[in-house]
This record gives C-alpha cells, sequence and structure tokens, in this order.
C-alpha cells in the first residue's frame, strides 16, 4: 500500500497546527490524612507538548494510567490544565469567555468510551440530537431542525425513522453511533475519541472506525484518537504519540513509530500485541516488562521509564532524557534510542 | 476453565424449574405490589375526590353547617344518619366528609411548596458545590435544628384566626429542609454523569443542564420522598388542630372534630371513632402510595 504510506506522509508534513499543547501539567491535590501531612499531587500529565494537523489523526497510545483520559479532557476543555496552553487555532481556549468560548465549543468535540452513559437516558434521541442546535440557535433555524436531525442520523447510518426511540432501545454500536452524530452536529473541526470504540463488539468496532473514517474524509476532520487497541490506532492514525506516565515518550508518523519504534517502552508496547509482533515484515520479540508502573504520586528520578527499561543504564536514573529527533518527524525520549537488541535465548 | 459438559435428567430438570422463584420484583412478589398500588391508589382518589367535590358523598344536600336541629344534639348513628349526630344537632356523616377538604388541602400544598423548594434549592447546592453548597447545607441542618411541631406552633401562635392557608404557611416554613438533602445527594450523583459532560461541551449554559439533565433524572427520589410526607402533614394539621393551634372554628376538619369530640367520649363515642378512621385510612393511604411508588421507581431500594 504504498500510495496509502505516501498520502499519510503528505498529511503528516502539513505543518500548521489546528490545535497545540504547550508544556501542559495537570496536577491532581490528593485530600490530605491529617492537617500537617505533606501534601500528595498526582501528576497525571506533566509537561505534554502535541500538535494535532487539520484533517489528520492523532493516535495517543500507552497502558492504562498514563494520563490518556486526562489528556482528551484537557484538549476538550472539559478541564482546564494547571499549566500549560491549549491553543485552537493558536488561541488558548482557556483564556476564551461569552461568544468567543460558545464559538469554540463548535470546534472541538469528544466522543465518550461509554457510549449508553454519555446520552441522557430520559431524551429521546431527536431531543439528544437537537440540543446542540437549540444551544447554538443561530446555525439552522427552527424550522430546519428536524430535517437537519434526520440527516445526521442518516449520515452515522442509522434509521431516522427512530427518532422518537430512547437510548435503551439501541444496541452499544447505535448508541456509539448517536454519540458520533451529536458529536458532528455542530460541524466541529476537531473530535477527540477517547476510548470511542473501546466499549464496542469487535464486528461493530470496524463499523464505527470506518465510519469516523469516512465522516473524516467528508468534513475534513482532525482526530484525536485515544485507544488501547493498538491495531486500530495504526489502521486509522496519521501521526501516533507514546505516553509514559504523564508524559510523550515517542511522537511520529504511524509507521516511524509502529515499524521503527526508537523508544523501548514503545517496543514494548507494541510486542505485547501479538497481531503486531507477526507479518508486518518487522521482527519482534515480545519484551516482557517486570513490574507495575510506578505511581504518578511518586514518579521516578531520572528517565521515568528506566525503572522498567531492559535497557536501562546508571545515567538513566540520574537524569531525564528530552523528547530528541531521531528521524524526520520523528522524536523519542531516550538516552539510548533503538531497536532493543534480541537477547540470545 | 475446564469445559466438561453435564448430563441434565429431564427430572432433574423439573426440578430445577421448580425451584425458579415466582415473579419477583424488589424483594416483593409483583402480585402485593401490584395489589397495594391499587388500593392505597384508590385510597388517594377517593380522599382527593371527597375534598374536591364533596357533594357528590353527600347527595348535593344540605352542607356542613346547615339543617342542623338541636333537639338531635350527639344521636348515635341511625339509619338516616349513619354517622349520627354532632353536639349541634347536625348530620355527622356530612361534617366528616366535608373535613377531607382541609386535610388533603393542607397536605399536597404543603409537599408541593416542600417539593418545588428542595428540587431548586438542592439542584443548585448540589450542581454548584463549592460554598454556595456550604451556605445552603449549613441552612438545613440550622433548620433541622428546630423541633418541626414546636416551630410550626411558635408560628402559628402569631396568627389570631387561623384557616388552611395558615397552617399550610406555618408548616410549609420548616418541611423543606429534608428535601433539599435528599436532592442534593441525588444532584451529586447526576452531576458527573458523561452526558452532563457532553452537554457542557456543546456549550450548554448552567441553567440549561440544570433544567434539561440534571433535574429530569435526579427527581425521582424526591418525588416519593415528598408523596411519602403527605400523610405526615396532614397528621400534622390534625395533631396542632387537636391541640389547639391549627385550625380554628368555623373551618371544618377531622382535627378539629376530633378535638370537639374529646369532652363526650364517654356520652357520644361516635363523634370520636369516625373522623379518626377517616384521618388513619388517608394518611395510611397516602404512605403505601408512596412507598409503591419507591419500591415501582427504585427496585433496588427495599
Amino acid at each position: 500500500m504504498p500510495h496509502i504510506v505516501a498520502e499519510h506522509a503528505r498529511r503528516a508534513t502539513n505543518t500548521s497546527p489546528i490545535m497545540e499543547l504547550r508544556g501542559v501539567k495537570q496536577h491532581y491535590a490528593i485530600a490530605r490524612p491529617l492537617p500537617f501531612a505533606p501534601k500528595k499531587i498526582v501528576r497525571a500529565l506533566d509537561g505534554v507538548d502535541l500538535r494535532v494537523k487539520p484533517g489528520s489523526t492523532l493516535g495517543i497510545i500507552g497502558e492504562s494510567g498514563c494520563g490518556k483520559s486526562t489528556l482528551a479532557r484537557i484538549l476538550s476543555g472539559l478541564e482546564a490544565p494547571s499549566e500549560g496552553e491549549v491553543l485552537f487555532e493558536g488561541v488558548d481556549i482557556n483564556s476564551l469567555r461569552g461568544a468567543e468560548k460558545r464559538h469554540m465549543r463548535q470546534n472541538i468535540q469528544l466522543i465518550f468510551q461509554d457510549p449508553y452513559a454519555a446520552l441522557d437516558p430520559r431524551m429521546s434521541i431527536e431531543q439528544i440530537l437537537s440540543e446542540p442546535f437549540e444551544i447554538h440557535p443561530g446555525l439552522v433555524p427552527e424550522s430546519g431542525r428536524r430535517r437537519k436531525v434526520q440527516e445526521l442520523m442518516e449520515l452515522v447510518g442509522l434509521n431516522p425513522d427512530h427518532l422518537g426511540r430512547y437510548p435503551h432501545n439501541f444496541s452499544g454500536g447505535q448508541q456509539q453511533r448517536i454519540g458520533i452524530a451529536r458529536g458532528i452536529a455542530l460541524n466541529p473541526k476537531v473530535l477527540i475519541c477517547d476510548e470511542a470504540v473501546s466499549a464496542l463488539d469487535v464486528s461493530v468496532r470496524a463499523q464505527v472506525v470506518n465510519l469516523l473514517q469516512d465522516l473524516q474524509q467528508e468534513l475534513g476532520l482532525s482526530f484525536v484518537f485515544i485507544a488501547h487497541d493498538l491495531q486500530i490506532v495504526r489502521h486509522i492514525s496519521d501521526e501516533v504519540a507514546t505516553m509514559y506516565l504523564g508524559r510523550i515518550v515517542e511522537h511520529g508518523t504511524f509507521a516511524q513509530v509502529y515499524d521503527h519504534s526508537e523508544h523501548p517502552y514503545t517496543q514494548a508496547l507494541l510486542s505485547a500485541a501479538p497481531e503486531l509482533r507477526q507479518g508486518n515484515g518487522t521482527k519482534r520479540e515480545l519484551i516482557m516488562l517486570q513490574g507495575d508502573p510506578p505511581s504518578p504520586l511518586d514518579p521516578p528520578p531520572g528517565c521515568r521509564f528506566h525503572t522498567r527499561c531492559p535497557i536501562a543504564q546508571a545515567r538513566c536514573a540520574q537524569a531525564e532524557p528530552t523528547l530528541d529527533g531521531v528521524g524526520e518527524g520523528h522524536n523519542a525520549r531516550c538516552f539510548f534510542p533503538g531497536p532493543i537488541p534480541v537477547r540470545s535465548a | 476453565m475446564s469445559t466438561a459438559t453435564n448430563t441434565v435428567t429431564p427430572t432433574e430438570g423439573a426440578q430445577a424449574a421448580a425451584r425458579i422463584p415466582g415473579k419477583v420484583k424488589g424483594g416483593h412478589h409483583y402480585w402485593w405490589l401490584r395489589l397495594r398500588f391499587i388500593i392505597s391508589g384508590s385510597i388517594v382518589l377517593l380522599v382527593i375526590l371527597m375534598a374536591a367535590l364533596p357533594q357528590i358523598f353527600t347527595g348535593f344536600g344540605p352542607g356542613p353547617t346547615e339543617n342542623c336541629d338541636i333537639l338531635n344534639s350527639n344521636l348515635p348513628p341511625s339509619a338516616l344518619h349513619p354517622f349520627g349526630m354532632d353536639v349541634q344537632g347536625c348530620d355527622y356523616y356530612t361534617n366528616v366528609i366535608y373535613g377531607a377538604r382541609a386535610s388533603i388541602l393542607v397536605g399536597i400544598v404543603v409537599s408541593l411548596i416542600a417539593f418545588a423548594i428542595a428540587a431548586a434549592v438542592g439542584a443548585i447546592a448540589g450542581y454548584f458545590g463549592g460554598w454556595i453548597d456550604a451556605v445552603i447545607s449549613r441552612l438545613c441542618d440550622m433548620a433541622f435544628g428546630l423541633p418541626f411541631i414546636l416551630a410550626a406552633i411558635v408560628v402559628l401562635q402569631l396568627f389570631g384566626q387561623r384557616n388552611v392557608w395558615t397552617v399550610i404557611f406555618a408548616l410549609a416554613l420548616f418541611s423543606w429542609p429534608g428535601g433539599v438533602r435528599f436532592m442534593r445527594s441525588s444532584v451529586l450523583e447526576v452531576r458527573n454523569r458523561e452526558y452532563v459532560q457532553a452537554a457542557r461541551l456543546l456549550g450548554a449554559s448552567n441553567s440549561r443542564i440544570i433544567r434539561k439533565h440534571i433535574v429530569p433524572n435526579a427527581i425521582t427520589p424526591l418525588l416519593v420522598l415528598q408523596t411519602l410526607g403527605v400523610g405526615g402533614m396532614i397528621s400534622a394539621e390534625a395533631g396542632l388542630t387537636f391541640i389547639g393551634i391549627g385550625l380554628t372554628p368555623p373551618a371544618v376538619s377531622w382535627g378539629l372534630q376530633l378535638a370537639a369530640a374529646r369532652d363526650y367520649i364517654d356520652a357520644a363515642p361516635h363523634l370520636l371513632i369516625f373522623p379518626a378512621v377517616f384521618l388513619t385510612i388517608t394518611v395510611l393511604g397516602f404512605v403505601l402510595f408512596g412507598e409503591a411508588m419507591r419500591d415501582e421507581f427504585d427496585p433496588k431500594g427495599k
């Protein structure tokens, strides 16, 4: 599929970003058990820089608890970061007020993981899908709203005759389609999918992913696709970023990150997916990481991965590497980037 | 995981089928729930009808203080006057039927007021949190500290001539704190749901989120609580009236009838029995109705 790779590469190199994170930190203070106990802080995100390019898809991978969902909430504006800037078209979204903020809201939407929890159980589908237009009454005149809602239903592959039904009448895949229809109702520019297909059956998952890709083609959306399903991220993404303990440890095009991983954590993560280990012409051995990820309450000094890294050296425990270029548009946060040498059994 | 298959003989299957319990909802048998709902619902409908249109029950005859003959004072029940006569020689059946209006009006209006205050204040406290929640919660705690009946007595003392609306005012003044706490806690449960976040992402205002998403999803427990409360308010009205600080004549109410009857308890026990039975059945009807509603909405509650 060389032409597809070329297409991805062309989109990935198109530079001016539509969304950008600059030095974003999100720290949550934990209530102290005793009045004078030391204050504890969870560093969910600890200095994240990211760029989302228009019309392309940025995939985020990493294990549970690495800050992926916090990243989604920050990007969508549900939470303001404790430090750093979230820029949409060059403007910090958390500095906006009033009409500007409402306008920004139209442009960034989030698709939730649990499709049923994201739909108000006491509202019919028509009410759910009309809500965006009631909040932004200037977009579609009242007389045309019903037609518009029907179009949305058709766009996501649902029967418009079912508008009077309630969320519990639908299957998980259909509920997620409704969630997507609501997400794209306002014609956003960025759609953030936080584990949007993880709760769905494998067969339905493929349908929803295809739907998302079709919508991207038709509407020119930018995606931030957060998932723990590595294969789907590979399938949908133009660029991929790997997260570990609130930091981005590797970032590049999907081909760079998946087929030529430089950071040992990315290699270990990808090696844990059997379907990625076989085929693709890459020889990849299963790399077993020892122990659990360290707590974000008390991250280790130096490189955050050194406690579990198979190639860690003394230097890794003392200084922290920066996210350095290891290739054209390919960055890794490691002193010793490169494939882990295959151990002789 | 072993995948051993068990063979089941027909007799074993039949035994297993016999062990399946009957249709059960919320720990009760379904038929009992149905029956309770029908009985309590009928009682509630009947007393509401009695309060709204007492004429239906008295055959469109004379009202409670009309057609009295002092010579018939305290006559026991007879065929013509099934509940007997009161002190003034009026038909007691008519009096008791007309007495429903005050009780029902107090019970329902006080509960409605408490419901409205609790829904609004509790939703605001739960949704916004922070200092707003702190102020409202401490106010509730303070209102809780006052003994309900004592506080109502103090307020009612301020009025010389007391009618139904005075009593409603006094009871409603102190009836909301429980509901506010209730509403606040169910709002806390709802406010971080993903559909609320989705509405916020669409740019919905706080007032829209509260009206369209928070209140509809958090109101059910409060609705049940206030339905259960109707019975309590009816007995509170009767109790206050009985000890002489609730309604005053010329109002007609079960509490006033009970208060008047206590002087003739030996000579004319029917004066006490009939309003007491009506009062008890009405209160029981509302409480059962509230409980039936609770089980209907929340099968896990019991």
